[in-house]
């Protein structure tokens, strides 16, 4: 109700200063959230009915004020040669300077303005707004139906056509005139370039006017649609007018199904052929008409979901502005048959990043960037075109290409691009759970192991995507045990390299331990004494070697975290496999001679080999026993997780002993 | 309905902490009382408090957004020299900002920005709102505050002279409400404007 006042005082902009309406809001709201109503709520709400009161009298007023404004110019002021021939009315102007022939609006120009036609451009700034405010709530204030019986709308009335319909209806009809008046009138070519700005804002809010009429009364549908359908025809060739295409596309969206009417091209142009990554308004309309229609878009729009690659251009060149709204909309992108590659594209996505300004600086031969020249070469173009690529595919040999963008790592936006990926790729794994069957979870278990050394070297960025790899890995293996049976292969060719222990410790380790967690009978009955045996045999060789030697000239020492895991892991799989304790118990012992001697070069922190060596001590102790370590190493899962409160033979005992301990305290 | 609107800095002030901003002038339109105060009675301080600080966390949104987006495009900040101002209003950037609703207004608004050397022009606009009008009309406002108040050169007139910004928002965004000018009509109020500066 207080965007209504407000939209009341703007018509009232001579009566009501701003300043005074200012503090009858903060009055009335300040009473209206008081306990009790007293004299002076009543007196504030009395006063706010009577300016509600004057609403539909305005929604009356608007009428003659969009439709007949006089279509004379106002005189010049005080020319000093105007003679009296000056003196007669000139007619109004359009645009393009012809004189006009129909009503006045916002569109026309003249020397100088009359009353009435500045309160036209008023009308039609607030019309929008009126018609969602007014038309969403009825108001009982006025007899909204009653004809009015004002001078002029008898006259308009009889001039126009010949019934007269009620207020709401007759706003309805002539906001529909003049926004169809508005569209045909921006076909002109304007003189001077702020007209034609505004000619492309006018297109813009009589579809959305237009819009929200159909919405209210569908009837109108079949009369504006020849309209829209025209100015569609005409601005789509046309990529300046993208911005206008949007409401225009809101509004094949919205009415498109009823009036029957084919939108294919209409999608194929807004999801494949909007490429107007870097103007930072369109991309925000852009989303948000996406965002908006989140619901619909994937049922009623077939392109939707595969168009990705083409959206996910906008956040790759602006990444920082256009994080929130991919936040939201990402889930919508991911489907089991786009998953798999919507992964990769969102990995590489700081290389499209990279790519799109190489776009950019293609015509620009001061530039220094040696992989423009790859940008310009013929034999690399397939790469280039694979990135900016605007529906689904694929391609192989990425390593090519990071070669080729390695310059690109430390370009502002490609860091800003790299940074937001992590964030993206949690929600995409959150969403792909809730989707995905176990073959689609193993294929990404796949890529995750196959990716996680071929990104682009932007600092940091492959650190921080594996520690979300780590992550979800965990979480996938937790969900479907199963899987790591499934995909011990791949898992062991991974957990089996050494080089893997240095440059992917984070990933390396979670392998690892998924694989000492899951590869057990308990998990799924696939699994065989001879998988276990190779995973054993496999984990050991690596912790002997990394153990054993130095570390790799100029590299780190292994992480004291992946020691202790690979230790676990071995363990772990011996308390399944009896036949391996020997071994482990003897590289413990050994582990302990070696330790006793004093520093090794393989650890050259002291309390981490300490750390290491406790650890070794209790798993050897352990193995000791047989049946205990296999409970320990690898719980029952009525011991992970227990539900004795559903168990009926537990549960009452439990219960009973409880409430027992409550009523007699000791 | 346009929600508010602020000129503020987008550069780094000595006087200011990291990622702060200070907000010069600031408008806002429509009902003034936060709408989310939980039955509590705020004192008129404790209000004017709370909508500043609401202005203040849409100019440091901005001035991330800005100082993002100069980093990514690389270009250089070039100084102007007094009489150059209408080169740098050509070249400035502009952008907008997605604000969640309650972060710091009720619904979800944007925030459209443009930014002139260390000055930045923000209007926080509704989702209703028609943002190519909005930007025809932030470029206005930025190019007439730019002109008659000398903003770009040394001097405090932003200030000390909020008068004239409060008139020319009474013209060109009388109560928030954007409006649909073409240049005869802009004319005119221009040349009213222009006789407000000069007395």
């Amino acid at each position: 109700i207080l965007n209504l006042v407000t939209l009341t005082c703007c018509f009232m902009l001579r009566d009501i200063q701003e300043s005074e309406l200012q503090k009858f809001y903060s009055r009335l709201l300040k009473l209206l959230q008081g306990k009790d109503l007293g004299h002076e709520a009543v007196d504030s709400l009395q006063r706010l009915h009577l300016i509600l009161s004057q609403v539909t009298t305005l929604s009356k007023k608007l009428v003659d004020w969009l439709r007949y404004a006089s279509i004379t110019q106002a005189a010049s002021p005080g020319g000093f040669f105007s003679g009296s021939r000056s003196r007669q009315p000139c007619p109004i102007a359009e645009l393009d300077g012809t004189v006009s022939g129909d009503f006045f609006t916002v569109l026309c120009v003249g020397q100088g303005f009359t009353e009435d036609q500045w309160m036209n451009v008023h009308s039609f700034s607030i019309l929008r707004n009126w018609l969602l405010t007014y038309h969403s709530c009825n108001f009982s204030v006025a007899d909204d139906r009653s004809v009015d019986g004002s001078v002029i709308s008898i006259v308009s009335a009889t001039s126009s056509s010949s019934r007269v319909l009620p207020p709401k209806e007759r706003l309805r009809e002539k906001s529909f005139q003049y926004c169809q008046r508005l569209i045909e009138q921006s076909d002109r070519k304007a003189q001077k370039k702020a007209d034609s700005d505004l000619q492309k804002a006018c297109l813009v809010e009589a579809v959305c006017i237009l819009d929200t009429l159909c919405l209210e009364d569908c009837s109108l549908v079949y009369r504006a649609f020849p309209c829209i359908k025209a100015l569609y025809g005409r601005l789509s060739s046309d990529l300046s007018h993208a911005r206008v295409l949007l409401p225009v596309a809101q509004f094949y969206l919205n009415h498109g199904e009823m009036a029957a009417v084919d939108c294919e091209c209409m999608w194929q142009l807004v999801f494949s052929r909007f490429k107007l990554f870097n103007d930072p308004l369109l991309a925000h309309e852009f989303l948000r008409f996406v965002r908006q229609n989140i619901q619909n878009l994937p049922v009623k729009v077939p392109q939707y979901t595969r168009s990705f690659p083409n959206l996910l251009k906008f956040l790759a060149w602006d990444s920082p502005a256009m994080i929130d709204d991919f936040v939201d909309l990402l889930p919508s992108m991911v489907t089991t048959g786009t998953a798999l590659e919507l992964l990769h594209t969102l990995l590489d996505l700081p290389c499209l990043s990279a790519t799109l300004v190489l776009q950019q600086r293609y015509q620009d031969l001061h530039c220094q960037y040696s992989a423009l020249d790859a940008f310009r070469n013929p034999t690399f173009r397939g790469f280039f075109l694979f990135l900016l690529r605007n529906e689904a595919d694929t391609i192989d040999r990425l390593s090519v290409l990071h070669e080729l963008l390695i310059e690109s790592a430390d370009w502002p936006r490609v860091v800003q691009c790299a940074q937001t990926v992590p964030v993206l790729l949690h929600i995409f794994f959150n969403t792909v759970l809730k989707v995905a069957d176990e073959k689609l979870l193993a294929q990404l278990i796949l890529v995750q192991l196959e990716r996680s050394s071929l990104l682009l070297k932007v600092p940091n960025y492959m650190n921080e995507i594996h520690r979300v790899f780590s992550y979800h890995l965990l979480k996938l293996c937790k969900l479907h045990p199963s899987l790591v049976v499934d995909q011990s292969h791949e898992l062991l060719d991974f957990a089996g390299t050494t080089s893997n222990v240095y440059n992917k410790e984070e990933l390396y380790t979670h392998v690892v331990w998924v694989l000492g967690e899951y590869l057990s009978l308990s998990c799924d009955s696939r699994c065989s004494v001879r998988h276990i045996t190779s995973c054993f045999e496999a984990l050991e060789a690596v912790l002997f070697e990394i153990t054993s030697s130095a570390p790799p000239p100029g590299g780190m020492c292994p992480n004291p975290r992946v020691i202790t895991t690979l230790m676990s892991a071995l363990a772990k799989l011996a308390s399944r496999s009896h036949d391996l304790i020997p071994r482990v118990s003897l590289f413990l012992s050994k582990l302990r001679t070696v330790s006793r001697s004093g520093s090794v070069a393989w650890c050259s922190d002291d309390d981490d080999l300490v750390a290491i060596v406790t650890r070794g001590e209790e798993l050897w102790s352990l193995l000791k026993t047989p049946g205990v370590a296999q409970s320990v190493l690898t719980p029952p899962p009525h011991v992970t997780k227990p539900q004795w409160h559903k168990d009926s033979n537990v549960a009452m005992p439990l219960r009973l002993q409880t409430l027992t301990s409550l009523m007699q305290p000791q | 309905m346009v929600r508010c609107f602020l000129i503020h800095t987008v550069c780094g002030l000595t006087a200011l902490g990291p990622g702060d901003s200070r907000v010069l002038y600031s408008r806002v339109f429509g009902p003034e009382q936060p709408e989310h105060n939980q039955n509590q009675e705020l004192s008129p301080e404790e209000l004017r408090l709370l909508l500043k600080e609401r202005l203040v966390v849409v100019a440091r949104q901005v001035r991330s957004a800005v100082s993002l987006s100069r980093d990514a495009s690389g270009r250089e900040l070039v100084e102007v020299v007094p009489g150059e101002e209408g080169l740098a209003l050509q070249e400035a950037d502009i952008g907008v900002v997605r604000l969640r609703a309650g972060q710091p207004f009720s619904g979800e608004t944007s925030a459209l920005w443009l930014s002139i050397l260390n000055l930045g022009f923000t209007l926080v606009c509704d989702p209703n709102d028609n943002l190519l009008l909005a930007e025809g009309t932030l470029r206005t406002l930025a190019r007439l505050c730019v002109e008659h108040l000398h903003m770009l050169g040394q001097g405090s007139e932003v200030l000390l002279k909020s008068n004239r910004i409060d008139f020319l928002l009474s013209r060109l965004l009388p109560h928030g409400q954007l409006l649909f000018l073409n240049h005869k009509f802009a004319q005119s109020l221009e040349k009213e404007v222009a006789l407000y500066m000069t007395k």
